[in-house]
C-alpha cells in the first residue's frame, strides 16, 4: 500500500480512538475520549464533553497562535522596539462579551442534561444499592410495579483477579480474562443483573464509608453515603457486560470494589429473577447478609483500616 | 539564599549578625526569614515529590509491585498535603517576605517578630505531621480532603489535625503581616493603584487566607470531636450528617485553590513586561480580574461536590458560578498576551517559564471549564482527568511561576547570575517532562481511570507507563533546578548589576545586588517612570 493508505489508517484509528461509539462501553486500551455509552442518557455527558472540548480547541488555537506569532515578530533579536501601548478598551470589551457568550451556550445545553438527569420518575423498577468496605451490595425492591421479595446479593471482586492482585503475587494481570476480554480488576463474582429498555431507579447508600457509583457506559456517578439515600436512573439499550468502579476513596480496597452491570433482555431478565426469587424462598435461602465469605481484603492490612464503627454486615479481615 | 556573602560586601554598620543561630533563629529581617521560608519550600518540594515517586512507580505497569494499598494511600494523602502546605504557600510566603518591601520601599514586614514566629511553626508542624508515617498504624490514609467517615479511621488523625491547626496559625499570622506591611508602609507616593501587581495579588490572597484558614480550622477539630469526643457532627447515626464536612471544607478548599494561583498570576504580571519591555497590558483590569476571581472563588465551593447528590438547584447554580470564573481568568490571559504583542522580547529562562504557564495554566483552565458542566462532570469527577486539571493548574501554573520568580529574582538575592544555560535546560526539561507526565492523564480519566487507586486494569497500561516515565524524568529535572540555585548562591562569579534585567521596572531595581541587610532605611522618592505602573490610566 501506498504511504497516504497507511497515513489514513492511521488517522482512521485515530478518529476512533477520539470518537468511540458503542461497542467501546467499556475501557480500550489507547482509549482517548469518553464513551458514548449505552444508556438512554449517557450521550449528554458525551455530547458536552466533545462541545466543551471543540471549544476549548479553537479558543486554544486562538490564544496559543498569538501568543506565537508574538513570539516570533516580537523578538528583540530580530529587532523589535517595544510599543508604548498598555490598553485598548474595545479590544477588552471583545474579548470580555465573547467568551460570555459562549459560556451562556454551554450552561444551557448543561442545564438540560441535568434536569432530564434529576427526573427520576416513571421508572419501571427499582435497585438498592449499598457500598461497604470494600463490596457492594444490590437488592432488588420492585419490577413493573411489584414488589420483588429477598432477592439481594453482595457482589465482590472476582477471585483471580482479587489473587492477582496481592503485593508481588507473580500472576499476570494480563492474564485475567473473559473470553477475549481482560477483566483484571473490573470483575465480579455475582454481576448486577438488569434488563434493557426499562427505566431504572437505583437508590444508593453506603453501610459504612463513603463510595461512589460508577459505570462509564451509564454515563453517570453518584455517591454512596452512609444516612443519605442518593437517587438516580438509567435506562439501557444495548444489552452487554458493563463495567465500573467505585469512584470515592473508601480505604485500602477501593481499587478493588468494582461494578458489573449486566443488560440482558426483558425476558431473560424475567427468568433470573423468577430464579432469584424461587431461590430467595427456598430454605437455606441466598443468605440476605452472607457472614462467612472473605472480602475482597489485603493480607497484612494495618491495624488502623478497621471498620467504620457504624455496623456493618459483613466479615472483615484486617 | 542570601548568606554569608552579604555581610562581606555590603553595609557593615547594619549588617546581618554573624553568629549563625542569631541569624537564622531568632531572624527579624524580611529577607532573612524569606529566605527560611524558600529553603523550606524547597525541601518539602523535594520531599512531596519523593512520595510521588512511590505513587508512579507503583502505577508504572499493571499489578501490585511495590507498597500496600494502604500505604500508597498514606502517600497520595502525604504527597498532596507536603506539597499544597509546605511546597507552595511556604513559596509564595517567602517571595511575599521577600518582595513586597522591597517593591513598596518599606524597611521590613510592619510585624517582624510575628513573621519570625510564623515561620518557625512550620517546621514543627511537618515534623508533627510526617511522623506518623512512622507510626504504627501508620499516616492518614483518607486523601488531603480528609472526608468523614473514611478520614476517622484513622489513628492518626489528632496528630494530622494539630499539624494543620499549626499550620493554619502560621497563614493567618503570615497574611496578617502582610495586609498590615502592604496597607501601612508604602513609602510616600507608592499609591496603591502604583503598586506591582504582585503586591496586589498577595494582598487579595492575604484576605482569602485569614478568611479561608479558620473554616479548615474548624472543619477538622469537628472531625477530632466526632473521633475522640464522642460529638456527631458528620456521623449520620448521631444525627449528623457526612456531607456537611464536605460543605464546609470545600468552602475552604476552593479559595484555597485561589490561594494558590493568585501570588502565580502577580509573578507572571511582574516577569513578562520585564522581558517584553512593555508595560502590562491593562493594568486596572489585572488587578480588577484577581479581586473578582477571589470574590467568586467563596460561591463555587459545591463544584466539587457535583456527584454527592446536591438539589438540583444548588448543582445549576454552583455550575453557573464556577462558569463565570473563566471570564476573569481568560481576561488574564488575553492580557498577558497583549503585553507580548508589540514589545521587544528575549527569552532568559524566567520568560520562558512564564510563557509556559500562560499556556499550560490556560489548557488547566480549559479542563476546569469541562468539568464544571455537571453532566460531563459526572463522568469526570474523581477521575485521571480531575488529576490532570489541578496538575496542570499547579503544576505548571503554581510551581512554574514559582520557578519563575525564582530565576527573577534569584541574582537580586544572592548578587550573582546564575547559569542562563542550565536554567534553560531545567525549563526545557520541566516542560517537556511535565507534558508526558500529566497529558495522558486526560485520556486515562476520560477512559474510565478514577483517581487514587494503587492498580488498574490493563486498558490503562499504557498511558500510566507513559505517565511514570514522564515523572521520573520530571522528578530528576528538579535537581537541575537545585544545582543551579545552589551554584548560583555559592559558586558563581558573575556579579549581578542593580538592574537585573534590561526591561525591570520598579523599586526593587533600585537597591543593590545582593540587597543588603537592611533596604529603605530612609523611605525612597519615588519617580513615577522608576515604576512598572507609574502612569495608570486603563
Ligand atoms: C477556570 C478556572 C477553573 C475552573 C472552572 C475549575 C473547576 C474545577 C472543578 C469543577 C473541579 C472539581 C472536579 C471534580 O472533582 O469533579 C476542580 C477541581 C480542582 N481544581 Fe479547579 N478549576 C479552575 C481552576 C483551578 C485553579 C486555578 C486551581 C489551583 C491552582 C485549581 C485546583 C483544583 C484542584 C486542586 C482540584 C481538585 C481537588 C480535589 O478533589 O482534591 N483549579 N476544578
Ligand atoms: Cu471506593
Ligand atoms: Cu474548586
Amino acid at each position: 500500500m501506498t504511504s497516504g493508505g497507511i497515513r489514513i489508517k492511521a488517522w482512521a484509528a485515530a478518529a476512533c480512538a477520539l470518537f468511540s461509539s458503542a461497542v467501546w462501553a467499556n475501557p480500550q486500551p489507547g482509549q482517548l475520549n469518553m464513551t458514548r455509552g449505552v444508556s438512554e442518557w449517557s450521550p449528554e455527558p458525551y455530547f458536552l464533553n466533545n462541545v466543551a472540548l471543540g471549544v476549548c480547541v479553537v479558543i486554544g488555537v486562538l490564544v496559543f497562535g498569538a501568543m506565537f506569532i508574538a513570539m516570533f515578530r516580537f523578538r528583540k533579536s530580530r529587532g523589535a522596539v517595544a510599543e508604548k501601548w498598555s490598553h485598548n478598551t474595545m479590544l477588552e470589551v471583545v474579548w470580555t462579551t465573547i467568551p460570555v457568550i459562549i459560556l451562556i451556550v454551554l450552561a444551557w445545553m448543561a442545564t438540560g442534561g441535568l434536569v432530564s438527569f434529576a427526573d427520576t420518575t416513571g421508572s419501571q423498577m427499582t435497585v438498592k444499592v449499598t457500598g461497604y468496605q470494600w463490596k457492594w451490595r444490590y437488592d432488588y425492591v420492585d419490577y413493573q410495579g411489584k414488589a420483588i421479595d429477598k432477592v439481594g446479593f453482595m457482589s465482590k471482586l472476582d477471585e483471580q483477579s482479587n489473587d492477582t492482585r496481592q503485593l508481588r503475587s507473580g500472576l499476570d494481570p494480563h492474564a485475567v480474562k473473559v473470553g477475549d476480554e481482560n477483566t483484571y480488576l473490573l470483575n465480579v463474582d455475582k454481576p448486577l443483573v438488569v434488563p434493557v429498555d426499562t427505566k431504572i431507579r437505583f437508590v444508593i447508600t453506603a453501610g459504612d464509608v463513603i463510595h461512589s457509583w460508577w459505570v462509564p457506559a451509564l454515563g453517570w456517578k453518584i455517591d454512596a453515603i452512609p444516612g443519605i439515600v442518593n437517587a438516580a436512573w438509567t435506562n439501557i439499550k444495548v444489552p452487554g457486560t458493563y463495567r465500573g468502579q467505585c469512584a470515592e476513596l473508601c480505604g485500602q480496597d477501593h481499587g478493588f470494589m468494582p461494578i458489573v452491570v449486566k443488560a440482558v433482555s426483558k425476558a431473560e431478565f424475567a427468568q433470573w429473577l423468577a430464579q432469584q426469587e424461587a431461590a430467595g424462598k427456598a430454605p437455606p435461602a441466598t443468605p440476605a447478609t452472607p457472614a462467612s465469605p472473605a472480602p475482597a481484603s489485603t493480607a497484612a492490612a494495618p491495624a488502623t483500616a478497621q471498620a467504620a464503627p457504624v455496623a456493618t454486615t459483613s466479615g472483615k479481615r484486617g | 539564599m542570601a548568606h554569608a556573602a552579604t555581610h562581606d560586601h555590603h553595609d557593615e554598620h547594619h549588617g546581618a549578625p554573624s553568629n549563625f543561630f542569631t541569624r537564622w533563629f531568632m531572624s527579624t529581617n524580611h529577607k532573612d526569614i524569606g529566605t527560611l521560608y524558600l529553603i523550606f519550600s524547597l525541601t518539602a518540594f523535594f520531599v512531596g515529590g519523593s512520595f510521588a515517586m512511590v505513587i508512579r512507580a507503583e502505577l508504572f505497569k499493571p499489578g501490585m509491585q511495590l507498597v500496600q494499598p494502604y500505604f500508597f494511600n498514606e502517600m497520595t494523602t502525604m504527597h498532596a498535603l507536603v506539597m499544597i502546605f509546605g511546597a507552595i504557600m511556604p513559596a509564595f510566603v517567602g517571595l511575599g517576605n521577600w518582595m513586597i518591601p522591597l517593591m513598596i520601599g518599606a524597611p521590613d514586614m510592619a510585624l517582624p517578630r510575628m513573621n519570625n514566629l510564623s515561620f518557625w511553626i512550620l517546621p514543627f508542624a511537618f515534623a508533627l505531621m510526617l511522623s506518623t508515617l512512622f507510626m504504627h498504624g501508620g499516616g492518614p490514609a483518607g486523601g488531603w480532603t480528609m472526608y468523614p467517615p473514611l478520614s476517622l479511621q484513622s489513628d492518626s488523625l489528632a496528630y494530622v489535625v494539630f499539624a494543620i491547626h499549626l499550620m493554619g496559625i502560621s497563614s493567618i499570622m503570615g497574611a496578617i503581616n502582610i495586609i498590615a506591611t502592604i496597607l501601612n508602609m508604602r513609602a510616600p507616593g507608592m499609591d496603591l493603584l502604583k503598586m506591582p501587581v504582585f503586591v496586589w495579588s498577595w494582598l487579595i490572597t492575604a484576605f482569602l487566607l485569614i478568611a479561608v484558614m479558620p473554616v479548615l480550622a474548624g472543619a477538622v477539630t469537628m472531625l477530632l470531636t466526632d473521633k475522640y469526643f464522642g460529638t456527631s457532627f458528620f456521623n449520620a447515626a448521631g444525627g449528623g450528617d457526612p456531607v456537611l464536612y464536605q460543605h464546609v471544607f470545600w468552602f475552604f478548599g476552593h479559595p484555597e485553590v485561589y490561594i494558590m494561583i493568585l501570588p502565580a498570576f502577580g509573578i507572571i504580571s511582574e516577569v513578562i513586561p520585564t522581558f517584553s519591555r512593555k508595560p502590562i497590558f491593562g493594568y486596572k483590569a489585572m488587578v480588577f480580574a484577581i479581586a473578582s476571581i477571589a470574590f467568586l472563588s467563596f460561591i463555587v465551593w459545591a463544584h466539587h461536590m457535583f456527584a454527592v447528590g446536591l438539589p438540583l438547584g444548588a448543582e445549576i447554580f454552583f455550575m453557573y458560578a464556577t462558569m463565570l470564573i473563566a471570564v476573569p481568568t481568560g481576561v488574564k490571559v488575553f492580557n498577558w498576551v497583549s503585553t507580548m504583542w508589540g514589545g521587544s522580547l528575549t527569552f532568559e529562562t524566567p520568560m520562558l517559564f512564564a510563557i509556559a504557564f500562560v499556556i499550560l495554566f490556560t489548557i488547566g483552565g480549559f479542563s476546569g471549564l469541562m468539568l464544571a458542566l455537571v453532566p460531563a462532570d459526572f463522568q469526570y469527577h474523581d477521575t485521571y482527568f480531575v488529576v490532570a486539571h489541578f496538575h496542570y493548574v499547579l503544576v505548571t501554573g503554581a510551581a512554574f511561576a514559582i520557578m519563575s520568580g525564582t530565576y527573577y529574582w534569584l541574582p537580586k538575592w544572592c548578587g550573582h547570575m546564575y547559569s542562563e544555560f542550565w536554567g534553560k535546560m531545567h525549563f526545557w526539561n520541566s516542560v517537556v517532562w511535565v507534558n508526558v507526565l500529566f497529558f495522558p492523564q486526560h485520556f486515562l480519566g476520560l477512559a474510565g481511570m478514577p483517581r487514587r487507586i494503587p492498580d488498574y486494569n490493563v486498558a490503562f497500561a499504557n498511558f500510566n507507563m507513559i505517565s511514570s516515565i514522564g515523572g521520573f524524568l520530571f522528578g530528576a529535572s528538579q535537581l537541575i533546578f537545585l544545582g543551579v540555585i545552589i551554584h548560583a548562591v555559592f559558586f558563581s562569579k558573575k556579579k549581578a548589576p542593580d538592574r537585573v534585567w534590561e526591561g525591570a521596572r520598579g523599586l526593587e531595581w533600585t537597591v543593590p545586588s545582593p540587597a543588603p541587610h537592611h533596604t529603605f532605611a530612609l523611605p525612597p522618592v519615588i519617580h513615577d517612570d522608576e515604576l512598572a505602573h507609574g502612569h495608570v490610566e486603563d
